[in-house]
């Protein structure tokens, strides 16, 4: 009996629409997020995110729409995020029903964000995502959907977080996200040694192998993917099959 | 059947809200001391803090009809947070007390391991259980949580082991605990809350 690894498709929303592309850029439609969310809960994702990439203003209800509709459709937890700033916002997105929120570029901006989340809603529904990237013999945090360097170790800055108040680590690597070349093992180890809270491991994702390489070697104890799920390029059964087979303990359904 | 869903300003009544209608169970919020009276069973869904939890219960009246209700026999289900209110009280919030339904304390898990514990574990089943009939011995339940009742008597149907064994299942006549949150907890969650249901209806 053991704590199972997560295995978690993420939306990828630009408020409404699913969206995808590469290394943050060229995003293009890839569907309707309730579909998409009926679909997983039924093929057995532990977990599912979904971000608003866009994070505008203007869009904020439309996204909180989503939020809803995509909840409507689950019978597991889910995270959403993106732009949260303050607390008032993070009760919005929990409110319309989001187990847990991601915050990232606000809580750069002001690390206490995590701490007045955590006072009010708890920690386990505080997620600290890091966008990072390789500068020299270091990973950078990126913000503001990874376009704006910020000079800060994204390492430090995970266990920084964490002394604020988050409760989970989402990193991507920027460097490998949309690619399909496997995750940043060396990075999602780097952030599992520095904190003492769940870590997800995000970008790169492609074979099964890839998946195993980052709970083993990136001791991730969740891995997040889009593209290849939302294109059916992996299924999540036939995933779990293969952890499960190489004594990865997972969350194994019908 | 009249299922009062226990509205206390946080939590996560939508989505077992949902999760009872999926199971063609109708439910209702109830905020004040009237609403909750004359309900056929409870459901005290939790999620945050302990002390939050207890003090907005106090500020709406609702922790003496809760208890009353319980000793007049009404069936209870407490969900994650709703499950350590029912203990005296918690390292989480040293000064609030709890529902104190059992003399038994909540603690913190000690960091043994990554907390918060998070995400699907499994269960070991201590004592017969209503609350888990039909359910498989391997299925996986959704946790969230970093504080837990290490033990709870006779009252502790199954446990969970993460930094510590801890109560993962609460059974004692009419009150029903579960630590992990059913609601989110896909095709098994959903077997525990109709057997809750079947139980609450079963009472009389």
């Amino acid at each position: 009996m053991s704590l199972a690894r997560r295995i978690i498709p993420c939306l990828d929303t630009d408020g409404e629409r699913v969206v995808k592309g590469v290394n943050f850029v060229n995003l293009r439609d890839a569907g309707d997020p309730a579909a998409l969310a009926a679909r997983y809960n039924i093929e057995g994702a532990d977990e599912l995110v979904v971000l608003d990439i866009a994070a505008s203003r203007d869009h904020r209800p439309t996204f909180l729409e989503t939020i809803r509709r995509v909840a409507a459709e689950l019978a597991i937890p889910l995270t959403a995020g993106g732009g949260v700033a303050n607390v008032d916002e993070g009760r919005a997105i929990l409110r319309a029903g989001a187990d847990k929120l991601t915050v990232n570029t606000a809580a750069i901006r002001n690390p206490t964000l995590l701490t007045s989340l955590a006072a009010e809603f708890g920690s386990q529904a505080v997620v600290l995502a890091i966008d990072a990237k390789r500068v020299g013999n270091r990973w950078e945090a990126f913000v503001r959907g990874g376009s704006v360097p910020t000079g800060m170790d994204a390492v430090a800055w995970a266990h920084q977080g964490v002394d604020c108040g988050a409760g989970e680590i989402l990193i991507t690597s920027m460097d490998k996200d949309g690619t399909r070349s496997g995750f940043d093992c060396p990075l999602t180890a780097a952030i599992s040694r520095a904190v003492s809270v769940p870590v997800i491991a995000s970008g790169g994702a492609d074979t099964p192998e890839t998946f195993l390489e980052v709970f083993l070697e990136g001791r991730a104890d969740a891995a997040l993917a889009a593209s290849i799920f939302h294109d059916s390029i992996q299924g999540l059964g036939a995933l779990k099959r293969y952890l499960a087979e190489n004594g990865v303990s997972v969350r194994q359904t019908g | 059947m009249n299922i009062a869903l226990v509205e206390y300003g946080a939590g996560n009544l939508p989505s077992v809200e949902r999760a009872l209608s999926k199971l063609g169970v109708e439910s209702r919020r109830a905020s004040t001391p009237e609403a909750l009276a004359g309900c056929d069973a409870m459901i005290l869904p939790g999620v945050g803090h302990f002390g939050a939890l207890m003090r907005s219960l106090g500020e709406r009246s609702l922790v003496k009809p809760l208890r009353e209700a319980v000793s007049r026999g009404t069936p209870l289900l407490g969900i994650c947070l709703g499950l350590q209110a029912m203990f005296t009280t918690s390292d989480e919030a040293p000064g609030d007390a709890g529902l104190a339904l059992f003399p038994q304390k909540v603690s913190a898990l000690p960091p043994a391991d990554r907390l918060p514990h998070m995400g699907w574990n499994q269960l070991r089943r201590a004592r017969p259980s209503k609350l888990l009939e039909g359910v498989p011995a391997d299925a996986y339940f959704y946790f969230a949580h970093s504080y837990a009742a290490l033990d709870a008597g006779e009252a502790g149907v199954a446990y969970c082991d993460h930094c510590a064994p801890f109560v993962a299942v609460l059974e004692q006549g009419i009150v029903f605990a579960t630590q992990f949150h059913p609601e989110k907890s896909g095709p098994v969650g959903a077997q525990i809350l109709s057997n809750f249901v079947r139980q609450a209806g079963n009472k009389g």
